[in-house]
Order: structure tokens, then sequence, then C-alpha cells
């Protein structure tokens, strides 16, 4: 075996899991913590791309920074959408199967939304760094991965701090496991999950600047990254940041050398397949209790 | 009404639909039509699963595509007759749904929705790698000849063939909803697990569930690379299947055979004449908001309305 292959295969898929951790981070609060399927996470994510692409064509600035800027909105936007699911779905406890297909028709809207304005075709920011690549011996690190890469794990890892060192984290963490207790500290766990799944948007807006940075972005590719996001979260145990971080990095490399060594067109096929192998056989995940 | 009064009644309909209809000399009336009844065929199917059940399924064109590339194949390698099409379609359709709910209807019904999603992009990418079935650049299956049993052409046929189809797959739906076995699946979407106490065999009727739907899934599909001639992935894989599939039986009610039939039969005649008359990505927006806002507002869809009204007339 080629042991440059080899290397490069192993970097370009570490590079890719930093990206894919902030595609999953948002699975893992909305759907590890809060137990609110939201397979739209997807649509906020491209939704997020597109937005950081008209700001870029409009002041010309990074992409990333200007996602990092426009958080809030997204947040304002999570609130919106926690709150109609709540007063549909949750407080009448048909989340299961009208609140799945709830979430489907928004995804699906987002996706023809941006279909109407922006068309199929396929979009990418280039930003100052997107050509560079630093060399260590044989191993490239294409600056267009790694600056995602990097302000993707300070992202996950500030996100876990969070929630484990505030109040409001820990009572997120509380929501999953036992309401009434919260209650009775004189917590409202509506309010509480409207805030988590709001962070968890936010973070979608986030991850879709990465996206339009490393590859080209079209309305409909958001739904490639629903089961790869789900994998992650499954594969690292649901509710847990650190098995996120851990799934993402299994997942990037299989897809990594699956590329390298099949054609990229079989990539896709890895995180389902991962998927279905994970639930058919340790659905708690490789850390779940 | 006995199930098989219904069975003999909803043949005859069909058949005196389907007369009538021939003499329409409209080209087309008959794709339209066509569409409109496959659509038909994937909400009452999806209705068995996620209506009677309680399970969503996302991979409708997962199993729709299985049936469509059955047929291609069987076509590419035996020129088979398009009757062991649909035979062998629907089955391999049943099995692969006995096999996703086999893996995961076992765990919470989330999964299941999350690994039919999945299928469906596995699916693809390995529709897009076999090159025997046309991979990335699609199939084209030629009729060739005279239309059989005397039809004017092959469309006309091939609508007839999806008109017995569709009454098929409501005749099956309705045997299921109003059998044994329609009571046990209530039970299980109601509370699975008081199902389970009161001896209700769940995982196995869960299965049978699972495969009846996936299979007349599937079975809706073995039609399309006839009637269409060229069959390609990204167009069989349309995520507007799926969404269909769902938004019909949500829109019309899902509690009985009726709501995705008069679902199908709204939102496809609506979509066909969106299509025509406005634009096609309109047509898909107009879906999707129709579907959040029932599921939202009306989540009984419109036989909940008309539950509604009969009650308030008894008073």
């Amino acid at each position: 075996m080629d042991s440059a292959l080899f290397l490069n295969a192993v970097v370009a898929g570490l590079l890719l899991a930093g990206f894919y951790a902030a595609v999953a981070v948002g699975i893992s609060i909305s759907f590890g913590m809060l137990d609110v399927v939201n397979i739209a996470h997807p649509g906020f994510i491209i939704l997020g791309s597109y937005v950081a692409l008209m700001v870029h064509q409009w002041l010309g600035v990074d992409p990333i920074a200007i996602s990092v800027v426009l958080s809030p909105l997204f947040f304002v936007l999570g609130m919106a959408l926690y709150r109609v699911f709540y007063l549909a779905f949750e407080r009448r406890g048909q989340e299961s199967l009208r609140g799945l297909a709830f979430f489907f028709g928004i995804l699906f809207i987002t996706e023809v939304v941006l279909i109407l304005i922006y068309g199929v075709d396929y979009q990418l920011v280039k930003t100052a760094y997107s050509e560079t690549v630093w060399r260590l011996g044989e191993v490239g690190f294409p600056l267009r991965l790694l600056v995602p890469c990097v302000v993707s794990v300070v992202m996950v890892l500030g996100v876990q701090l969070f929630l484990n060192r505030t109040f409001f984290g820990r009572a997120v963490l509380a929501v999953s496991q036992d309401q009434l207790a919260l209650r009775i500290m004189g917590v409202n766990p509506v309010k509480v999950k409207e805030l988590a799944f709001a962070l968890s948007i936010a973070t979608a807006g986030v991850a879709g600047a990465f996206l339009i940075v490393i590859q080209p972005v079209q309305p409909s590719i958001g739904r490639e990254f629903i089961g790869l996001a789900f994998a992650i979260c499954v594969l690292g145990g649901l509710g847990s940041l650190y098995g996120t971080l851990v799934g993402a990095v299994i997942l990037g490399v299989a897809e990594s050398f699956t590329a390298t060594y099949f054609g990229p067109s079989w990539a896709p096929a890895v995180s389902f397949g991962l998927l279905l192998l994970t639930l058919a056989f340790r659905p708690a995940g490789l850390f779940g209790r | 009404m006995s199930n098989r009064r219904f069975a003999i009644t909803a043949f005859v309909v069909a058949i005196a639909l389907i007369g009538a209809s021939l003499a329409i000399e409209n080209a087309y009336f008959f794709t339209a039509a066509y569409g409109v009844l496959v659509f038909v065929i994937l909400a009452t199917a999806w209705n068995i699963l996620g209506g009677y059940t309680g399970y969503v399924n996302f991979g409708t064109p997962a199993f729709f595509a299985i049936g469509a590339y059955t047929t291609v194949f069987l076509y590419n390698a035996f020129q088979a007759p398009l009757i062991v099409d649909i035979v062998c379609g629907t089955a391999v359709a049943g099995l692969a749904g006995l096999a996703v709910g086999y893996l995961t209807l076992r765990l919470r019904g989330v999964f299941f929705a999350i690994a039919t999603l999945a299928l469906a992009v596995v699916m693809l990418t390995f529709v897009v790698n076999w090159e025997y079935v046309g991979g990335a650049r699609g199939a084209y299956v030629i009729t060739r000849g005279d239309a059989p049993f005397g039809f004017a052409s092959w469309k006309h046929y091939l609508y007839v063939v999806i008109a017995v189809l569709a009454t098929v797959a409501i005749v099956v739906a309705r045997l299921l909803e109003r059998s044994k076995i329609g009571r046990g699946l209530a039970a299980i979407r109601d509370d699975e697990l008081a199902a389970e106490c009161a001896g209700v065999p769940t995982l196995r009727l869960k299965l049978l569930s699972a495969a009846t739907s996936c299979g007349l899934m599937g079975m809706a599909g073995t039609t399309y690379p006839y009637f269409y001639a060229y069959t390609e992935p990204l167009s069989i894989f349309s995520l507007s299947y799926a969404v269909n599939s769902i938004a019909m039986p949500m829109i019309g009610g899902m509690t009985s055979w009726v709501g995705p039939l008069i679902g199908a039969l709204l939102l496809g005649t609506l979509q066909q004449l969106v299509q025509v008359t406005i634009a096609s990505d309109l047509n898909l927006l107009i879906t999707g908001l129709l579907l959040v806002l029932f599921v939202t507002l009306a989540p009984n869809g419109i036989l909940g309305w008309f539950d509604a009204w009969k009650r308030r007339r008894k008073r």
C-alpha cells in the first residue's frame, strides 16, 4: 500500500471529521438531549451556506466570520421553530408521527425555496486561503478544510463546556433525565428546551458556512447530511458531545478511505451503511450506557 | 360491507371508470392520470405502515426504485413480460421492507424513520454505480410492437394496468384495516407497550405491515420504465415521492383507506394542474406547505373534518 496515499487519506478524513462534528453537534443537542427529532437540521445548514454566500457577495467578508456574527439570527429562528413544534405537537403528545412529518415538510420547503431563488447551480465561496495548502512532508493540509475543522472543534468544545459548566447547560442535561425534578427546582423545561433547540439551529448556521468553503453547495445536497449527522450521533452515543467528536472522526476517516480506494461515488453510502449497522447491532452507540 | 363484497365493488367501479376513460382521446390525459394513480398506490401503501401502525417511512423513493429497477433488470436480462416484472418488483421491495423492518422496528419508531431515509441514499449510490441497469446515465426500456389486448397504445394499456394495481392496493389496505391484523396494528399505534402486554404479537405485525407497505410501493414503480421509456436515478429517487406519499395521507386522513385516496386524488390533480399552468418547482413548494399546514392545524386531515361534522349533526 502506498504510504503517502494512506497518510493523505487519514489526514483528509480527520479534517473532514472536524466539519462533520459541526454538522452533528446540533442533532446531538436536539435529538440526543431534547428528544426533538429535527430532521430539518440539514435544511438549516444549507440555509446557513446561502446566507453566508449572500452576505459574502454583498460585503466580501469571510463566510465563516459572517456566520459567527449572524448566528443570533439562526438562534431566533430556532426559538420560533421550537415554539411552533411545542404548541402543535409536543404539548399534545403527537411528536413521534406528525412532528416527524412536520420537520420533513420544513426540510422540503427550505430546499424548494432555495431552488426557486438560487436555482440548482452549484455555488462556492472562494476565500483568501481557499487555494493554500500547507505541506508536512508528503502530507497536504488544505486550508479550505483545516480552517473549518479548527473553528468547528473550538465550537463543539465550547458548547460542551457551556453545557457542563453553566446552570443553563446543566438544566439542558436535566431536561433529558428528569423533567419533574427540573420543575421542582423552579426551572421551566419548555423554556430550557426552546433555548437549547435554538442553540442547535445556531450551530447549523455556522456549519453551513463551513460547508460552502469546503465544497460547492446546491440546495438539495442537504438531505445527504441527514444520514451523516444521525449516523455520527448514534455511533457516538446519543447526548454525548465527546461521543459526537469520536463518531465524526470514525465517519470522516471511513468516508475518506472509501473515496480514496473505491472512488468518491461510493462515499455517500458509507455513512448510511454505518448507520444501519449501528442501529442493527449497537443501537446505544459505541459509548452508550 | 364485507371484504369480498368490497373487493368486487372496487373492481367493478374501477373497470367502469377505466372503460369510460378509454373513450378520451387526449394523450395528455393518460400521462396525467397515470401520475395521479401512481400516487394513489404510494399514498395507500405508506398509510398501511404510517397511518395504521404509526411508523414513519421516509424511504418511499427507495422502494419505488426497487420496483422500477427490478423491471429494468428483468428487461435487460430476459425481456421479461410485464406481469413477471410486477410480481418480482413487488416481492423484492417487500423483502427489502422486511429486512429494514427487522433491523430497526425493534427500536424506537424514530430509528425506523431515519433508517428508511438512509436506505434511499444507499440505494441511490448503489444504482448510480451499477452499470448493468444504466448507472448514472439511465436506462432505456423500449416497448416494441402493438400494445397487448388490442389497446390503442402502450400508454392506454399501462394506464389500465396502473388503475388495476391501484385497486389492488386499496383492496389490500382495506383488507388489513378491517381484519384482526388491522386491530392489532391500531393497538400498536395507540400504545405499543399496552398492545404487547395484551398479547398482540407486535414485532410480527409490524414486520407484516412493513413488508406489505413497502411491497406495494415497489409495485407502483414496476411499470415506470415502460411508461416513460427512460429510467434515470435522480428522477426515480426524487424526494417528491417521499414528500407526496407522506403529505397525501396526512391531508386526506390516516385512519382509513379513504384518506390516502382522497389526498392522492386532490393533491395529485392539483399538482398536475399547477405543473401545466405555472411551474413544477412551485408545485413542490405547494405540496410542502400543504403538508406543514395540515399537520400543524388539521392533524386528522380531511377525514377529521368529516368526522367532526358528523358528530355535530348527531347532537
